[in-house]
């Protein structure tokens, strides 16, 4: 093949890549605009553009079953997140650090599954296991605290992945290092390994927490009288049509999300400076 | 080596790291599985469900009720449904590849300093409700909505509609068209994530060998890279494809009366009809459905563990 075909090749490749991806972006994101935009739309016809209004936005203020049901939400999804990082650490570890035990494939397996496994399996299965323990014992109550057992289940699995992808590419040495002079197992985890992957916690501590946010099906099977989650209240209103107190909600999650982004990556940015200086400065001779 | 009571230490800090996780998943993952199985083959005695082991009369009697199994397998209609859900599930993972393959590959081989942004564009979306952007396709779809509009423009519809897709030009809505889309639109994150690991770790003195060889950039692409990608199209296809099997909140949401899904059966013999025992048979029944895709994922996901750095 001559130099200029090949070339010629190269360049249509690269123009039908980035129209790809152009494309595919676009797939993704168009909803998010959509719901933004419509948010901002003084019709009850959702589809027709009437003009621009925020009265969807001043009637969420008074929306009581909403704004309960976000309450409660925030407060799932904070309990479930930390107790996500927390399990999904160990079983990071046990899956990294200990390569070989009695199970482990076992182990293995348990905790990936709940990724894939469609939620109304996990959510009618955990169910029938508390209704199963109350009815014995008296507790626990159908509620926040089962919801949040459901919860734990998924963001663990997720937790334990993205904590196994870190411990993975850590230097092991490091570890070893500290041991040699001296530091008891504890205190090799929290000054050497802890702030090693103190950034994935950081990641699936978030994850964890949007996840659980989010989730609709867990939820309804597990939440109880008075535990309404706001995904529930939304798919309840979704399920009816189309609403536009909904976009309202959309735009102010996309809102919060947006500002999130943007303070985290500042933050990681800054804390990589810090590291190339330090890196810098030790490596000065004296 | 290291000190006797290091050794101790460590050895019960190992069983601690170990044991904790494992007790919790055999707890609540595990034992709601045999709760399950046990309920799906129970008789209802009011409320309560009677005891599947009994002493009467100084003999054991067993007191199974397999009906509900009998009835899966006979009645048409949960039949039709396992068939539809595993055929949109197949629909859906196959969309998902063909519109992720080329996406990741690209990522993958774009500047490497624009590609942390890429990658993030593509996780963004998880940071927003999937409950809400799975809604934007309603309002997107019902009719004026903007993608029905362009999609009527291009007069794509006529072609949705002579492959079956829907019903009729023009309506998109509760269609397998809509239902497809939707799921296409949630996992494909979950598609292009674990092809865009593996292709972005790809050596690729390996097409440099394969092009002095006198390959095309084309064949070298099929003979080269997509063997090489094997285990990421595995992982993103198992990720894509189980959880669609048994997904509720899209069908309901988007999709219609022709497109049964057997996460909406589920969901409606226990919500609906408060048939437990059914609705246990018909989890059972899933379980079943998934459970060599699951091992096949679940081994992939050891498989990756292993591997060292």
């Amino acid at each position: 093949m001559s130099t200029r075909a090949r070339r010629g090749g190269q360049n249509l490749t690269r123009w039908f890549g980035r129209g790809w991806l152009g494309a595919g972006y676009l797939f993704l994101y168009i909803p998010i605009v959509a719901l933004v935009l419509y948010s901002f739309n003084d019709s009850s016809v959702p589809n027709v553009w009437q003009g621009f209004t925020v009265k969807w936005y001043r009637a969420l203020a008074s929306d009581r079953e909403l704004l309960d049901g976000l309450w409660l939400s925030l407060k799932i999804a904070f309990v479930t997140a930390t107790s996500s990082v927390v399990l999904g650490t160990l079983a990071a570890f046990a899956l990294v650090k200990y390569r070989r035990f009695g199970g482990r494939t076992l182990f293995a397996g348990m905790v990936a599954a709940p990724l894939v496994m469609p939620e109304v399996i996990i959510g009618l299965s955990l169910l029938l296991m508390l209704v199963s323990v109350q009815r014995a014992l008296g507790f626990p109550e159908r509620g926040m605290v089962t919801i949040w057992l459901g919860h734990l289940l998924l963001g663990m699995a997720y937790a334990t992945v993205v904590v196994q992808a870190r411990l993975q590419t850590l230097n092991a040495q490091l570890e070893e290092a500290a041991m040699d002079l001296g530091a008891r197992p504890w205190e090799v985890f929290h000054l050497v390994t802890l702030p090693m992957i103190a950034q994935a916690l950081l990641s699936a501590w978030l994850l964890t927490f949007t996840l659980s946010l989010d989730d609709v099906v867990l939820s309804a099977f597990l939440s109880g009288p008075g535990a309404t989650t706001m995904p529930l209240v939304i798919f309840s209103r979704a399920r009816l049509g189309l609403n536009p107190s909904v976009n309202a909600v959309a735009t102010l999650i996309v809102l919060a999300v947006s500002i999130g982004v943007v303070v985290a990556s500042w933050l990681i940015a800054r804390q990589e400076r810090q590291r190339a200086l330090d890196i810098a400065a030790a490596a000065r001779p004296t | 080596m290291t000190k006797p009571s290091l050794r101790g230490r460590l050895r019960r800090g190992r069983a601690a790291v170990i044991a904790i996780p494992t007790l919790w998943l055999l707890v609540f993952f595990m034992l709601p599985f045999l709760v399950v199985m046990k309920i799906s083959v129970s008789e209802m005695d009011g409320a309560t469900f009677q005891d599947l082991v009994r002493l009467q009369d100084g003999s054991i009697a067993f007191n199974l009720k397999f009906a509900n199994y009998l009835l899966l397998v006979q009645d048409d209609l949960y039949f039709s449904t396992y068939l539809s859900s595993l055929k949109y599930a197949a629909v859906t993972t196959v969309a998902c590849l063909f519109i992720g393959y080329p996406f990741a590959y690209f990522m993958a081989r774009a500047r490497p300093t624009v590609q942390p942004a890429l990658l993030m564009l593509v996780m963004l979306p998880f940071w927003t409700s999937f409950l809400l952007r799975v809604y934007a396709w309603k309002g997107l779809l019902t009719e004026n909505g903007w993608a029905a509009n362009a999609i009527d423009a291009l007069g794509l519809d006529h072609v949705l509609a002579a492959v079956g897709l829907i019903p009729a030009p023009g309506q998109l809505m509760n269609t397998p068209f809509s239902l497809v889309l939707g799921m296409t639109y949630t996992y494909l994150p979950f598609m292009i994530l674990p092809l865009y690991s593996n292709l972005s770790k790809m050596d690729l003195r390996l097409l440099e060998a394969a092009a002095d060889l006198g390959a095309t950039a084309w064949v070298a692409f099929w003979t080269v890279t997509v063997p090489l990608s094997r285990a990421g199209i595995i992982a993103g296809s198992m990720l894509v494809f189980i959880p669609c099997v048994g997904e509720y909140v899209i069908p309901e949401l988007l999709g219609g009366p022709q497109t049964q899904m057997i996460g909406r059966t589920l969901w409606d013999e226990f919500f609906s009809n408060n048939d437990w025992p059914m609705a246990c048979a018909v989890t059972v029944a899933m379980v079943l459905l998934i459970i060599v895709p699951l091992a096949v994922f679940s081994r992939y996901q050891a498989e990756s563990t292993e591997r060292r750095p």
